[in-house]
């Protein structure tokens, strides 16, 4: 309210900012509420549980049967034990007995279908997701290239969470059916004609119902909708707040939160309004229902054609009734929500893994440490190869820099290395294997990668150097991390080699961060390392550090390096000059400056990194040394 | 509590809530009366007026039965009347309820509002102190969990509490009136659903807690496993990650059995203690039917009231959870709206004046609690000029960028433009001169185009436009399907590192301030694109006063000044040459940086300065 004070408001929307934040109404799709196929294969993760299901279902049988009772043993103490003039006390006992014993069914089974029916429908949750889990840790990196992940982790979360909803009412449903029909078939074996009477209420609120259902659920969706953005909104907020106040937006800032709250004030306010209209319309039906049954039923007690007890169990069946009623009309939108989740989670399931181990892929004890690549083309789109007919060796113990303006094909070089992709032609070999003819485990256990973002989990620096190292100790950690030198830096944080990471590593600096990637890999000890450099501009302090670091870590190893900084370039024992998916030229620093091809035209324009070179710059040299060549 | 306190505000919607309250209980009330009339009716009983005379609502049928029911059969006559008036209460009630219903919702709705209102202004308001200091996602949930918490509040337990007294209590000395032994047994199962509806209530709100806590354990093991699918690719761990999966998804599994738990022995014990009750009402009340002792219309009455009780009673546990709920969430809430903000302007601030635009610090300390982060600072800088800062990391030269548009205040000393101490003038006027661009750039979800306008919504397009080529991402730009309309941010295109710090100047530099600050900002863009910016800034900075903090000396070596800032003290100053021949730290940098490891100073003239 300050801000109205100190500010006037100008109410204005201004004509470049956002307001819509959140999702629209159109993304909230609704499919259809029965889907064979989503049904069909969601049963058989029901399947594993199905002596609990009946168990469950039963329970939910008895359960409502007892419900039913309740009254109708009521109704014989009114007829039987409390008939005028009646003397007889036993038969009253008796009945009273009678009626503890159906509520102790009652209770149990009540107790049960609860317990069961929810741990089941937890336990099916936790298997669908760890069904979709384990497949996404299998699938092609190329789907999950294209991939957001925040809409895989949607259906990891809300899309499994619907299905457990689907998967409780489902039960409940069957209870409620059940329910349903056994106060019918009850209302109208004790006296079909006020039965048929009384019942002549349920049309009007299944037609209420499904004039109402509609237009409520429109409103019930605004509010969710409104109220997102408005979350999103204020989320958005927080996160960007030093933009926020650098740049002076919190007035209009205000503004616009002001018009989206509003706006979800009033949704909401309007589905309040839906959701309490069917209080009286109930409640004014239920009237009417109790209304016929004291008129015709004491009519009838009257004339004497009907005894006072069916009365009173009509009175206590209609106060029940509309409850199955209402509960089935709501079941139908949890049933359209699991449908199109269902059909989103298989979506995901359904996806094909394109990289499998052979069957008699093998896993070599020990492999050379030598990479070859021999006739290898490669792209991602069909018809338009990234590398074309590469050939090139590695021997073991060898270092070689792949260097090459950017889209040349460097990174695709290294992806392949690791059998991340298949080669369209050719082959990739791995200490002399084909890497299609070794276990994908095999090559994560030879091959070590360094990306160019070092990523961190959350956990302590120890469980991050050691990641899944098995058998590894603290003191190859400390080992490693002494190497690549870390360890300063790593004993003067609060808790040394115990301190917990923050999300994604945030309490280090990036060039932190890279040297602990560099001693993960240490720890991994295979004989072929595959190092992405980053690009990123790191102060000269660590740079000198990470220079360091990076030498350590090739001893004794076969490294492939993306490199992109001139010292590690010069340090190879040999370069490889890749442009438009083709080698230009090989060889060591001095054999390729003697060469005056690419390389040396790009090396003298004197950029601190190959990646800083324009690319008019990088044509200009490119003709030069073909201009040479020819 | 302050909560009921903002309730109160809104008197009409309250009052006619606290009439509907009085209005449904009675209604609610009567039904059973009726039912238990009715029976009696039904069995002729002309002993029926003995309790029929014991209720008010019903004392009429007597009279109008006399009235009307000459000649025909007075049962009969009774018992339509009772219809009517069953039918006409079960209206009455459902009406009342609505309009209980949607007082409660309305004020809370509103509520909720107002407290988001201000809580979003706290936050816009609270310093970058304040911020850096507590984790975004707490205050994000605090504005979303905590004013939902108190909205539910005010919308179930606020109303429905005077309506679960009025009603329980009515209910309860009507029955104990009619019959005190019967009236006791039906009312057994009140205490204890009461007590157990409130226990479970509020173990599974704790248990709830833990569980949530749990799941976002679980998030982050998947969220990290996809985000960095790559590493777990390369190391062959999928095994591994499956293990980690497992163990989060194992402990979320015990905590959500253990909440199905407490829920089904609830819901069936509450269900038991209510149909024992009733049992024991059957059993005593029988036995005085038979004695005579009441009429089967009031043993009726007993049992209908009872099963009328029965959902109050059960929502004593969902109010009294309400109450702890909304207390501990509006705690919360009130904790953050009652902080003031530390940097704020002073009653009698003027907006900056800008008569040439001086930028000039003056002995400037700054730290946090023991910590000194800048010591003695002063400098100046002159329209048209630039001032260069660069030191290892750590050594306060950010500080030195957030203390101007002052999202710190210093510790001692004081910084003026043109004069006017930052403190004296308004935040407004001196942000709006002040334009900082950051390192990291926060991406709104909006259209390219929104975000480069983000300071001035209202900016027309060409001003836009010429500010995303300025920065270099106007060719960009054009490349994209949408061009400026493409969506970017958290659910938009991703934008690389440098092309966010392009867009991050290209939003500043739209503004034209007074006084341009580039805080270690093309760290992420290529030494030509930069270049290139700097370049085509030449006529925005010609008379303005830059400021340009980096660890990457290309980026500074033309400033007029460069600041060589160590352990938050200006160790070397002057301009590039002089700082090469004074041969100190700067120079050793430079060494370092653009010649590394070289054994000669070939090619040394071509090239980077270019």
């Amino acid at each position: 309210m300050t801000a109205r004070e100190t500010h006037e408001r100008s109410h204005e929307i201004p004509p470049k900012a956002s307001i819509k934040l959140g999702p629209t109404l159109d993304e909230e799709v609704f499919g259809e509420a029965f889907n064979g196929q989503v049904v069909g294969r969601f049963m058989k993760y029901i399947a594993a549980y199905k002596v609990l299901l009946w168990v469950a279902i039963t329970a939910v049988i008895v359960f409502t049967i007892s419900s039913i009772a309740i009254p109708l043993i009521v109704k014989n103490v009114y007829d039987d034990a409390l008939k005028e003039g009646a003397t007889d006390k036993s038969k009253l006992t008796t009945m009273v007995i009678i009626f503890l014993v159906a509520v102790g069914f009652n209770f149990v089974a009540n107790y049960f279908q609860e317990l069961i029916v929810g741990r089941v429908a937890e336990r099916i949750l936790i298997d669908m997701r760890r069904a979709m889990y384990e497949h996404i840790q299998r699938i092609s990196l190329s789907f999950m290239d294209k991939t957001e992940i925040g809409k895989l982790m949607s259906r990891l979360q809300g899309d499994v969470a619907a299905l457990q909803e689907f998967l409780q009412t489902a039960v409940f449903a069957v209870g409620d059916f059940v329910l349903l029909i056994g106060i019918i078939g009850a209302m109208l074996w004790l006296d079909w004609r006020l039965g048929l009477m009384t019942l002549a209420v349920l049309p009007i609120l299944f037609i209420i119902q499904i004039i109402w259902l509609p237009y409520a659920r429109q409103s019930f969706l605004r509010a969710r909708v409104t109220s997102s953005i408005v979350s999103g909104a204020l989320a958005e907020n927080i996160n960007g707040i030093r933009a926020v106040q650098g740049l002076s937006r919190e007035y209009v800032n205000y503004d616009l939160f002001d018009i989206r709250a509003t706006d979800n004030l009033k949704a909401a306010n309007k589905a309040s309004k839906f959701g309490v209209m069917m209080l009286p319309i109930v409640d004014t039906l239920t009237g009417a229902a109790m209304a016929i049954v004291v008129i015709m039923g004491g009519f009838f007690v009257l004339g004497g054609t009907v005894e006072v007890g069916v009365m009173v169990a009509f009175v206590l069946f209609v106060q029940r009734f509309f409850d199955p009623i209402r509960a089935l009309t709501m079941h139908y939108n949890v049933l359209q929500r699991a449908m199109a989740s269902g059909e989103r989670i298989f979506e995901v399931i359904d996806v094909p893994v394109d990289i499998k181990d052979k069957p008699n892929a093998i896993h070599p004890k020990e492999i050379d440490g030598s990479i070859s690549f021999e006739n290898v083309t490669f792209g991602y789109v069909e018809n338009q190869p990234i590398l074309k007919d590469i050939n090139f060796e590695v021997k073991p113990g060898e270092t070689v820099a792949l260097v090459g303006p950017t889209g040349s094909g460097k990174t695709s070089t290294t992806a392949l290395v690791h059998r991340f992709y298949d080669v369209w032609e050719g082959t990739v070999k791995v200490g002399g294997y084909d890497v299609r003819d070794l276990t994908q485990d095999s090559l994560g256990e030879h091959v070590s990668m360094v990306l160019q973002e070092p990523f961190l989990f959350s956990g302590t620096i120890l469980e991050n150097i050691i990641y899944a190292k098995e058998g590894a100790t603290r003191e190859d950690v400390v080992a490693a991390a002494q190497a690549v030198g870390a360890h300063e830096f790593i004993m003067k944080l609060p808790d040394g080699y115990e301190t917990e990471l923050e999300q994604r590593g945030g309490n280090l600096s990036l060039g932190q961060r890279q040297l602990l990637s560099f001693a993960r890999a240490i720890v991994a000890d295979s004989k072929i390392l595959v190092l992405d450099e980053a690009t990123a501009s790191i102060d000269s302090y660590t740079e000198m550090l990470i220079q360091q670091a990076l030498e350590r870590l090739m001893e004794g190893r076969t490294g492939m390096v993306i490199a992109h900084r001139l010292a590690t370039i010069r340090g190879a024992d040999r370069i490889i000059v890749l442009q438009d998916g083709g080698i230009v030229e090989q060889g060591n620093h001095e054999e390729l400056m003697a060469n005056s091809g690419l390389y040396s035209r790009l090396y003298s324009m004197n950029y601190a990194s190959f990646d800083d070179i324009p690319d008019e710059l990088i044509a200009q040299a490119t003709n030069a040394a073909q201009g040479r060549a020819t | 509590m302050r909560i009921t306190r903002m309730a109160l505000q809104y008197r009409w919607r309250l009052f006619f809530g606290l009439i509907t309250i009085f209005l449904a209980s009675g209604f609610q009330l009567a039904i059973p009366i009726l039912i238990g009339s009715s029976v009696d009716a039904a069995l002729g009983l002309e002993n029926g007026d003995l309790r029929i005379a014991n209720s008010a609502v019903v004392a009429s049928i007597a009279s109008v039965t006399d009235i009307v029911g000459e000649g025909s059969n007075p049962a009969k006559t009774a018992l339509i009347i009772i219809a009517v008036l069953l039918f006409i209460a079960s209206v009455g009630r459902g009406l009342s309820a609505m309009f209980q219903n949607y007082m409660g919702e309305s004020i809370g709705q509103g509520i909720g509002y107002e407290l988001r209102m201000l809580y979003y202004e706290k936050l816009q308001r609270l310093s970058f102190s304040y911020h850096a200091g507590v984790h975004t996602g707490d205050l994000i949930t605090r504005g979303i969990v905590d004013v939902e918490g108190v909205r539910m509040f005010v919308q179930t337990a606020l109303l429905r509490s005077v309506f679960l007294v009025v009603l329980i209590g009515t209910g309860m000395y009507l029955m104990l009136s009619e019959d005190l032994v019967l009236g006791l047994i039906s009312l057994s199962f009140v205490p204890f659903i009461a007590w157990q509806a409130t226990a479970a209530q509020l173990k599974l709100r704790s248990n709830w807690y833990a569980l949530q806590e749990r799941l976002s354990a679980l998030t982050k093991v998947m969220d990290e496993n996809l985000g960095g699918i790559r590493v777990v690719r390369s190391f062959a761990s999928q095994d591994h990650e499956m293990k980690k999966f497992d163990v989060a998804s194992n402990e979320t599994l015990a905590l959500a059995n253990v909440q199905v738990g407490i829920r089904a022995s609830n819901i069936s014990v509450m269900g038991l203690a209510f149909m024992l009750s009733m049992a024991g009402v059957l059993w005593v009340g029988g036995l005085k039917v038979i004695d005579n002792e009441i009429s089967a219309g009031e043993l009726t009455q007993f049992l209908a009231f009872m099963s009328i009780l029965l959902q109050p009673v059960r929502q004593i546990g969902m109010t009294i959870n309400g109450f702890a709920r909304g207390s501990a969430t509006g705690g919360r809430l009130f904790q953050v709206l009652d902080i003031s903000p530390d940097i704020q302007d002073k009653p009698d601030a003027k907006d900056l004046e800008i008569t040439n635009g001086t930028l000039e610090f003056h002995n400037v300390s700054f730290g946090y609690e023991e910590d000194i982060i800048l010591n003695g600072v002063s400098f100046k800088v002159e329209p048209g000029h630039t001032v260069g800062i660069v030191g290892p990391p750590g050594s306060g030269k950010s500080t030195i960028a957030h203390l101007v548009p002052r999202f710190y205040d210093p510790k001692e000393g004081y910084i003026t433009i043109d004069g006017q101490d930052l403190r004296d003038v308004t935040l407004d006027s001196l942000r709006k001169a002040v334009g900082v661009v950051e390192q990291d750039t926060f991406l709104f979800t909006a259209s390219i185009e929104h975000n480069v306008a983000y300071g001035d919504p209202w900016a027309p397009d060409d001003r836009i436009e010429t500010a995303s080529q300025h920065a270099q991402l106007g060719d960009y730009i054009d490349r994209l399907p949408g061009g400026y309309n493409t969506l970017v941010g958290e659910r938009g295109v991703s934008l690389s590192g440098g092309q966010r710090q392009r867009l991050s100047i290209a939003r500043s530099i739209m503004l034209k301030p007074q006084l341009i600050i580039f805080d270690d900002s093309t760290a992420a863009i290529d030494a030509a694109t930069e270049q290139r910016i700097r370049a085509a800034l030449t006529e925005l900075t010609k008379d303005r006063a830059t400021i340009i903090i980096s660890h990457r000396l290309s980026s500074l070596m033309h400033a007029d000044e460069i600041l060589f800032i160590e352990e938050g003290k200006i160790v070397e100053r002057g301009s590039h040459e002089q700082l090469l021949t004074q041969g100190g730290h700067y120079n050793d940098l430079y060494e370092l940086q653009i010649r590394p490891n070289e054994q000669s100073g070939n090619n040394m003239d071509e090239g980077s300065a270019s």
